[in-house]
Formats: C-alpha cells, sequence, structure tokens
C-alpha cells in the first residue's frame, strides 16, 4: 500500500486502468505533456504514448463530443473538463447524447466515457473556477455522478467509473486534491451508488460530500451531540436507503453542500428524507449550503462557501428543533 | 509590409451532361437502375409517410423530398466496414444504407425500437439537435485514424448546423487528429424559414473547410453521379487520413416538417422551379439518354408504392412498446433507485 492524496489517486487509478484495457485513453486540455493543469495525468503520456494520453484543442463541447464518437468505436475514454465551471460548454453533448446512446439505439451502442472535472470552491480561483455542478448532471437522467472524498474512494471509485459501460461524470474535491494523504489500497472496491458512514452516531445524520466532508467532520467535533456522517459518493443514483435508515435511527437530518440552495442535490434528499422517514422524524431536515447567487469572486467567498461554523449552527439548529 | 499568407480556393464537381460523363459507364450498368430503384423508394416513402402523418399515424414528419441524390449517392458510396453518423432528415440515406422500411416507419412513428439493429449497418441513431452529431462523426474517424483501421466515416448535416459551434469544434478536431472522418452537409438552402444568404456571409460552405486545414468541395447535389463522384473522393482521402467536407447544393422541395408551412418563408416560384432539378427527374432524363430507360423502371414507381405500402402496414400492426420498455436501456444495469421508481410507477400505470 502506498500513500497518495486526493490528486494522486486519480492519477494512480488512470494509470492503473490505462495499464488494464489499452482502450482507456485520457485527454484534455494540457492533459497530455503538462499533466494537466493539477497534474492529475502527469507523466501518463510519456508512460503510454501520444495516442493514450494527449492535450486536445481548447473546445470543452468538442472533448466531450469526439470523447462519444470514439466510446462509439469502442474505446474508453477518460476526459478532464479543466474546471467544472467549464463543463457547462460540454453539458449538452453529456446531457442529450452520451446518456441517451443506449436508449435511443435501444441497446445496441453505448458510451462508456468518463468526464472528470475538479469541482468546487474555496481556493479563491478566479471567476468560473469554483462551481459545484453536480445537481445538473444529476438531473440529466442517464449518468451517473460520482464525487469522492478521499483518496481510497477517489482511486477505487474512478476506477469503477471509467469500466462502467455507462457515462460518468466524475467530479473532484479539488480543495482537498493535496489537503492530506492516505494509505491506498489498489485492491479494495468501492461499488458505485454505495454510500459510506463515515462515522456513526445517534443523535442526527449529516449527510455530505467532496469538500464537505472534512468540514462536517469538523463541526461534529464541536456539538455535544453523537453525529453520524454519511457521504453518498455517488451523487446520482444516491444511496438513499443508508441515508433513510440512518434518519429512521437518529431522527433528525443536515445536508452541507457548496451548490446553491435551490435545486441543490440537498433539496432532493431532504424530499426522499421527509418521503421515508417522516414517522421517524423528530425536526425539518436542514440545509447549510451557499445562497441562490453567483460563486462570487473571492474576497466574498467566506461568505458564500459554507464552513465549519455554519456547519454547526445548523447542526444546533436541527438538534435543538 | 504586406504578403499574401494563404489563398485557397474551393472546386465544385458535376457529372450529368458535362465531359466528366464522357467515359460512361462509369458504374456498372445494373447499379444505375438498382440507384433508380431506391430514389424512386425513397420517393414514395417520403409521400407515404405524408399521408400518415396527415392521417394521425405519425406525430411529425421531416421529408426528405428533393434529396434523395445527395442520400442515397452518399451511402452508395460507402462500404460496408464504413460508417454513417445521421442528422434527422436523412431517411432516403438510412434506406440506401439497408436499414428495413418498416423499421424506419416504427421510428417515424414514435417507437425508439424502429432503430434498434442500426449496429449492424455501422450507423448511427437519427440525432435531431442540430449540428451536434458532427462531434461524432469526429470521434469516430479519429477512432479509425487511432486504430489505423481503412474504413471511413460519413456524417450528414445541414446548411443552418454550419453556424453551430459543435459543427466547427468536429471540423478542427478531425483537422488535427487526421480523422477518417467525411462531414457531408446537404444545402437545402433553407434552416426552416432561414434562407442561406442570411444564415452565413460564406459565398459556400464549403470553404469553411479551409479554416480547418482539411479539403472542402462542392458537389451538385441533385446529381446522383456527382455525388457518388465527390463522395468517392472524399472517403478515399479520409481513409488515408484526410478529413473532407463536402457541400452538395441540393433544395427542399417539402416544408421542413409537417409542422411547417414554407409558404410564409419562400416564394411558391423558387419552388417550381426546382423541381424542374427534381433529382429523380434529372436521373431519369439520363437514363433515358444512354439508353437505360426501360419499361421495368416505368413500371417501378407502382412497385415502389407497394413495397412502401407493405412496409407501412407492418409498422402500423406493431405493438407499442410496454411500459416496462420505458425504462429499459437508460443504464445496462439498473440502478436500484431506477428499479424502485418503475416499480412505484408501473403500480400507479395499472390502478
Amino acid at each position: 500500500m502506498s500513500k497518495f492524496n486526493i490528486v494522486e489517486a486519480v492519477n494512480e487509478a488512470l494509470r492503473d486502468e490505462m495499464e488494464a484495457d489499452d482502450k482507456v485513453i485520457a485527454y484534455g486540455e494540457d492533459v497530455g505533456e503538462d499533466g494537466g493543469v493539477f497534474r492529475a495525468t502527469e507523466g501518463l503520456q510519456d508512460e503510454f504514448g501520444e495516442k493514450r494520453c494527449f492535450s486536445s484543442p481548447l473546445a470543452e463541447s468538442g472533448i466531450a463530443g469526439t470523447a462519444i464518437g470514439m466510446s462509439l468505436y469502442g474505446f474508453r475514454p477518460v476526459v478532464e473538463m479543466q474546471f467544472s465551471g467549464f463543463s457547462y460548454l460540454s453539458f449538452y453533448q453529456i446531457k442529450e447524447h452520451a446518456s441517451r446512446m443506449r436508449i435511443r439505439s435501444r441497446g445496441d451502442y453505448e458510451v462508456p466515457l468518463t468526464v472528470r472535472a475538479p469541482y468546487g470552491g474555496g481556493i479563491s480561483a478566479l471567476e468560473h473556477h469554483q462551481e459545484s455542478p453536480e445537481a445538473f448532471f444529476s438531473h440529466a437522467q442517464g449518468l451517473h455522478v460520482v464525487i469522492p472524498s478521499t483518496p481510497q474512494d477517489t482511486y477505487s471509485l474512478l476506477r469503477k467509473s471509467i469500466q462502467l459501460d455507462d457515462p460518468v461524470v466524475f467530479l473532484e474535491p479539488k480543495k482537498t486534491y493535496r489537503a492530506f494523504k492516505e494509505e491506498t489500497d489498489k485492491e479494495k472496491e468501492v461499488e458505485l451508488e454505495e454510500a459510506r458512514i463515515v462515522k456513526e452516531g445517534e443523535d442526527v445524520t449529516l449527510i455530505a460530500w467532496g469538500a464537505m466532508v472534512p468540514v462536517a467532520e469538523e463541526a461534529s467535533e464541536e456539538v455535544e451531540a453523537d453525529v453520524e456522517i454519511i457521504d453518498p459518493r455517488t451523487i446520482y443514483p444516491m444511496d438513499f436507503e443508508t441515508i433513510n435508515e440512518s434518519v429512521k435511527k437518529t431522527g433528525r437530518a443536515m445536508v452541507l453542500h457548496e451548490a446553491p440552495k435551490s435545486g441543490g442535490f440537498g433539496a432532493e434528499i431532504s424530499s426522499r428524507i421527509q418521503e421515508n422517514t417522516i414517522l421517524s422524524m423528530e425536526a425539518s431536515v436542514e440545509r447549510v449550503t451557499a445562497p441562490d447567487v453567483p460563486y462570487p469572486l473571492y474576497t466574498l467567498e467566506d461568505y458564500y462557501m459554507p464552513d465549519k461554523k455554519r456547519a454547526v449552527k445548523g447542526l444546533k439548529r436541527v438538534l435543538e428543533f | 509590409m504586406r504578403e499574401e499568407v494563404y489563398s485557397g480556393s474551393i472546386e465544385k464537381i458535376e457529372v450529368m451532361g458535362t465531359e466528366d460523363d464522357e467515359d460512361f459507364p462509369w458504374i456498372e450498368e445494373e447499379e444505375y437502375r438498382k440507384l433508380y430503384r431506391k430514389m424512386m423508394i425513397a420517393r414514395k416513402f417520403d409521400e407515404k409517410a405524408f399521408s400518415l402523418q396527415r392521417r394521425g399515424e405519425i406525430s411529425t414528419y421531416a421529408p426528405h423530398k428533393g434529396q434523395e441524390a445527395c442520400q442515397i449517392g452518399a451511402i452508395f458510396a460507402l462500404e460496408d466496414d464504413d460508417w454513417m453518423v445521421p442528422s434527422f432528415r436523412e431517411t432516403a440515406a438510412f434506406i440506401q444504407r439497408g436499414a428495413p422500411l418498416e423499421k424506419i416507419f416504427q421510428r417515424w412513428m414514435g417507437d425508439a425500437n424502429g432503430q434498434k439493429g442500426l449496429s449492424d449497418l455501422n450507423t448511427l441513431p437519427v440525432a435531431i439537435p442540430v449540428g451536434t452529431q458532427n462531434l461524432h462523426t469526429a470521434g469516430l474517424g479519429i477512432a479509425m485514424s487511432f486504430e489505423e483501421d481503412e474504413n471511413a466515416v460519413i456524417g450528414f448535416t445541414g446548411d443552418g448546423s454550419t453556424s453551430q459551434g459543435d459543427f466547427h469544434e468536429a471540423l478542427n478536431f478531425s483537422g488535427v487528429y487526421d480523422a477518417h472522418s467525411v462531414f457531408f452537409i446537404q444545402n437545402n438552402k433553407f434552416a426552416i424559414s432561414m434562407p442561406i444568404e442570411k444564415q452565413t456571409n460564406s459565398q459556400t460552405l464549403a470553404q469553411k473547410a479551409i479554416a480547418y486545414g482539411i479539403d472542402g468541395l462542392q458537389v451538385d447535389g441533385n446529381d446522383i453521379l456527382a455525388v457518388i463522384k465527390a463522395t468517392r473522393e472524399a472517403l478515399e482521402k479520409a481513409r488515408n487520413g484526410e478529413p473532407v467536407l463536402i457541400e452538395a447544393l441540393t433544395y427542399r422541395l417539402e416544408d421542413h416538417t409537417t409542422s411547417d408551412d414554407s409558404t410564409r418563408y419562400r416564394d411558391e416560384e423558387e419552388v417550381e422551379e426546382w423541381k424542374e432539378h427534381d433529382p429523380l427527374k434529372r436521373f431519369r432524363e439520363y437514363l433515358e439518354e444512354h439508353g437505360m430507360w426501360d419499361e421495368e423502371l416505368e413500371a417501378f414507381e407502382d412497385e415502389a408504392k407497394k413495397i412502401v405500402d407493405e412496409a407501412a402496414n407492418k409498422a402500423l400492426e406493431m405493438d407499442d412498446p410496454e411500459f416496462d420498455e420505458l425504462f429499459d436501456y437508460v443504464y445496462k444495469d439498473m440502478p436500484d433507485l431506477l428499479k424502485q421508481e418503475k416499480e412505484e410507477f408501473k403500480k400507479e400505470a395499472n390502478n
């Protein structure tokens, strides 16, 4: 076992999948010689050659759309959107073509495409560089939307995503790309659509993903309650069962996410909880999210990003309801 | 100081009635007759689909009348191991490619199962969002190039689509990666109501290739022999990693779809003039001139009608898909979440 941080785990997963299957190719802006702006594809071009890992022209729709064509011919592309805020240019190809090719052809064609993108805020980056678009892709039907929060999950889930014969949008929490290292077991399999119970507890269920998981962990230490933290890992199709079971036990729930509140995936989770656990609920579901405003330039980002302080207040509200 | 750093030009290919026609016959004689028969079947399909729409058996239909030479000629030039990427008006191309007529009707009648089996023909299902499919044509061609295969892909697109970003990205990617791709624009002069003169300030659509460092050429799209010649030439280049953009000049003789009324935006005179250049009419005249027209071809119009009617009847007799199929093929393995939802909706549907 080796220790990896999240971005290293991405790199390792790509390398091992490219090694295992010569139909796996990786491309996107600056992905080749430069190894990607976050170095997620570092060294892959040297190792596998320019036809397996390369920098493509600067066009997100072009990257996703050509990857669909290559998928139809038997490749298994893993393409990078340099920042998730630029992925909207590829949204049409992903939503209306990648996700529909199987159903449109009644199972004749498939698109085993993985679209990777660093996502999320809190790093004082430029406008458009700090977006959390998971709800958009989750509402696309036919996709898997995956967000890991640890190096182990990143490694195992990215390999699973690449192996999947359906398209996956794999969003990587760039704030925590290099935040910590973890012993990563390459043999460990992590299934898609399975939540991880980060920490067991009896008093309240706290659901968080990506870079909000460490925030959830810190916040849980600050309240005098036994907090159960769940990281869904696959945003869609989400493992609501694990969440519902937890809320049936705790009677209280809070969702913590970076994306704005209205129409954020927390709204869906909140609905599912009340649909399934109303008789066990002691309080309404609390949501700690960003406000319904565009992600600001960074002098205002501390007001925007949910942090430990806001998470603690949210937990207190739901505990004291 | 100034100096010219680039200049380009675009050629147009015509065959019928030109010196290129001198080495007639340049395809096997029987092929001419087969082509005419296919054009007639496609024409009759169009008419039948139109009347089925009026009867309420088809919700919306996009006629290809006037574009048969483009579609049938282009696909005639294709080999079995080549690929076809359609846009949405390529019914004649599907027919030439070998898709069963009843299945084409089935899809127009709102059942996606009509598109099942197209993978046996290396043919993609229709892509309705204008221009977006060009990136699939590019991707398939790049894949062929990477695999060092000797086949090619032809992708259809329309004049309106040349304003879309995806069209330009597709040409650019194809040039960069030596894609085995041929992009075939059917310039039928109108994008619904928008005339080509207002769609772009480019003198030709073919010249858009020049900006991407790939070959562009124009062809008389109502001259099926010219289309075959141009497409063969383009495919030959594409197989060697030189993508090509073809602009076929044609005309949409019918409305955009059965929901459209083209008298709102174009003159009847113009349509009448183009009817004189109807690709079936021109090909018939050509066959007559070259002594290939015979009673069998004369009688084939009725035969084609019969073939098409039979196929339409088969499609009409097909059962509509059942509830379960709503959830089929969204994923390869249905996620638990969707399984649960399916059960819930099924209960509702049964009550």
